[in-house]
């Protein structure tokens, strides 16, 4: 049976690991960025075509799911507020819950959660074989900066596709509700359309975007500080890609929970 | 008299408590074939980590042409990596990218060279390694004996002045592994670089050495050439060779018995 001592050292090891992956998150960031701003002059670019590559990956290809999702969200946003605001008589100011929910919250985060699942994983599963396969090791010895090669496409990719499925996400959610709202209220989409102009700010969209740019970060580098540490074979590489799309959910729920909380009281 | 290509001086590893390297010296000249032999767990593929600067030693010093590989800049270390190649033991070929690709990929990061040059390269050396007409095939669909050698060919593309090679002949039958054999010999020949390969396989390390180093428990127990190795092998070199485990007062009727009970007549 394992001692307070042992438990105590089990906590201990764990936090240091912690705190060395956030370390090692850190400096990723700082050498893509290094990469995307002096690659260039040093004759060794960041691969633009693979950039483009991960936009598709992460983005176009994710468009008949992410319609899907946005279609349902919308129209289940569109339920519940008819439902509850039917307790007030209050059904016409449904748009205002809808336009400003969708933009603000679940647009961003619902993206942000089917990336995670499916770019994430990807990008974890794709590193952790590479890493046991020796191709990373393969690369450095070759004179390839394993980060300007392998991560900075990715996390390049990241930070321009999330954002612009978000907002593929809101428009999406909004018209799949506007659906729902015609067909349970008789508004008409035109007029939907006119008190969703009226109600939404930009500054709501831009919420969600800037949420959006902080997500991809938290994917991008989940995925690789898991991916980077994979031990063992085939088993850990299963075992990485759980725990990085474990990770990136976790952190991308608490990040808006915080975020909604600095910037919208 | 020339500088060493490689020099390693007093160099000692230890992982935690652990000792995995002790006190090894040795040097490599221009044109030379030195072949690290051991048993598992001997500390030879640590050495060979430590050759190509993917690991840090204790102590001791490392000059890979002329420079200290571990208190160079990143920049010097750039250098050297282009002046050397590698061919790891599974190959380590980017399963995503095709035979072709995978021996460009050097050639595009490293020189300013146009398309048709390159292409032109890589023929040549699929030629050398004899996998011509083979650039369009993916590594999924190479055998074990065309792996290797395609992986020596992205390992020479460069036309390096080192070449490091981590168990060439591994996993093959004695007829493809002869042929690995023949060709390092046939890229020494051709390319006149010196090589570093590692390996526990007797035969072929005696075929294509000038010079052999045997490690065991992480420190040098022979060193030579093949000829004065055969001349003059000591008792616990000539266990190692023979392959004959040392197993005090082992019982092998006793360990019989103990593994079938009765069946044992």
């Amino acid at each position: 049976m394992a001692t307070l001592v042992d438990r105590l050292e089990i906590i201990g090891r764990r936090t240091v690991s912690g705190v060395a992956e956030v370390g090692l998150a850190g400096a990723l960031l700082a050498d893509t960025l290094f990469w995307l701003v002096v690659g260039p002059w040093r004759r060794q670019p960041v691969r633009l075509g693979a950039a483009v590559q991960q936009m598709a990956e992460v983005g176009v290809y994710a468009l008949p799911i992410v319609t899907v999702l946005g279609l349902t969200i919308g129209v289940m946003l569109a339920i519940q507020g008819i439902y509850t605001l039917r307790n007030f008589g209050a059904e016409s100011h449904v748009v205002v819950g809808i336009a400003l929910s969708m933009t603000r919250e679940f647009g961003p985060l619902i993206t942000a959660v089917l990336v995670a699942g499916r770019s994430g994983s990807a990008l974890a599963a794709r590193l952790a074989t590479m890493r046991i396969n020796q191709e990373v090791d393969a690369l450095r010895v070759m004179g390839i900066d394993p980060v300007r090669y392998l991560v900075a496409p990715p996390l390049l990719g990241l930070l321009v596709m999330l954002p612009a499925l978000t907002v593929f996400t809101d428009g999406v959610g909004l018209l799949g509700a506007g659906l729902y709202v015609d067909n349970e209220l008789g508004m008409g989409l035109v007029p939907y359309a006119q008190r969703l102009k009226d109600v939404l700010k930009v500054d709501d969209v831009l919420h969600g975007v800037g949420k959006s740019v902080i997500f991809a970060l938290l994917i991008a580098l989940i995925g690789v500080v898991n991916g980077a540490g994979v031990t063992g074979g085939a088993e850990g590489v299963g075992r990485v890609t759980t725990r990085s799309v474990v990770q990136a959910i976790s952190a991308i729920v608490i990040t808006d929970m915080l975020f909604a909380f600095a910037v919208t009281r | 008299m020339a500088e060493p290509v490689i020099t390693v001086d007093a160099l000692t590893t230890h992982y935690g408590a652990q000792c995995v390297l002790r006190d090894i010296n040795l040097a490599v000249a221009e044109g030379e074939i030195l072949v690290i032999m051991g048993g598992s767990g001997s500390g030879k593929s640590t050495l060979l980590y430590h050759l190509l600067g993917l690991l840090e030693p204790t102590e001791g010093a490392i000059r890979i042409l002329g420079m200290d590989i571990n208190r160079c800049s990143n920049r010097e270390l750039e250098d050297v990596r282009r002046h050397t190649g590698v061919a790891f033991q599974g190959g380590a070929l980017f399963s995503s990218l095709s035979v072709g690709d995978n021996i460009r990929l050097p050639l595009e990061e490293h020189t300013g060279l146009d398309r048709s040059t390159i292409d032109i390269m890589v023929r040549m050396k699929l030629e050398v390694v004899e996998l011509a007409g083979r650039e369009h095939l993916m590594p999924s669909q190479l055998s074990g004996g065309m792996v290797k050698r395609a992986a020596l060919a992205r390992a020479v593309v460069m036309d390096p002045r080192l070449l490091f090679c981590d168990e060439p002949s591994a996993g093959l039958d004695p007829v493809v592994a002869a042929g690995i054999d023949d060709l390092i010999l046939k890229l020494r020949e051709a390319l006149g670089m010196s090589i570093v390969v590692v390996t526990h396989e007797l035969e072929s390390a005696f075929k294509i050495a000038d010079r052999i180093v045997v490690l065991d428990q992480g420190a040098i127990l022979a060193s030579g050439s093949p000829a004065e190795l055969r001349a003059h092998p000591s008792d616990k070199l000539q266990r190692l060779f023979n392959r004959q485990p040392e197993i005090p007062d082992f019982d092998a009727d006793a360990y019989l018995h103990r593994l079938m009970g009765d069946a044992v007549p």
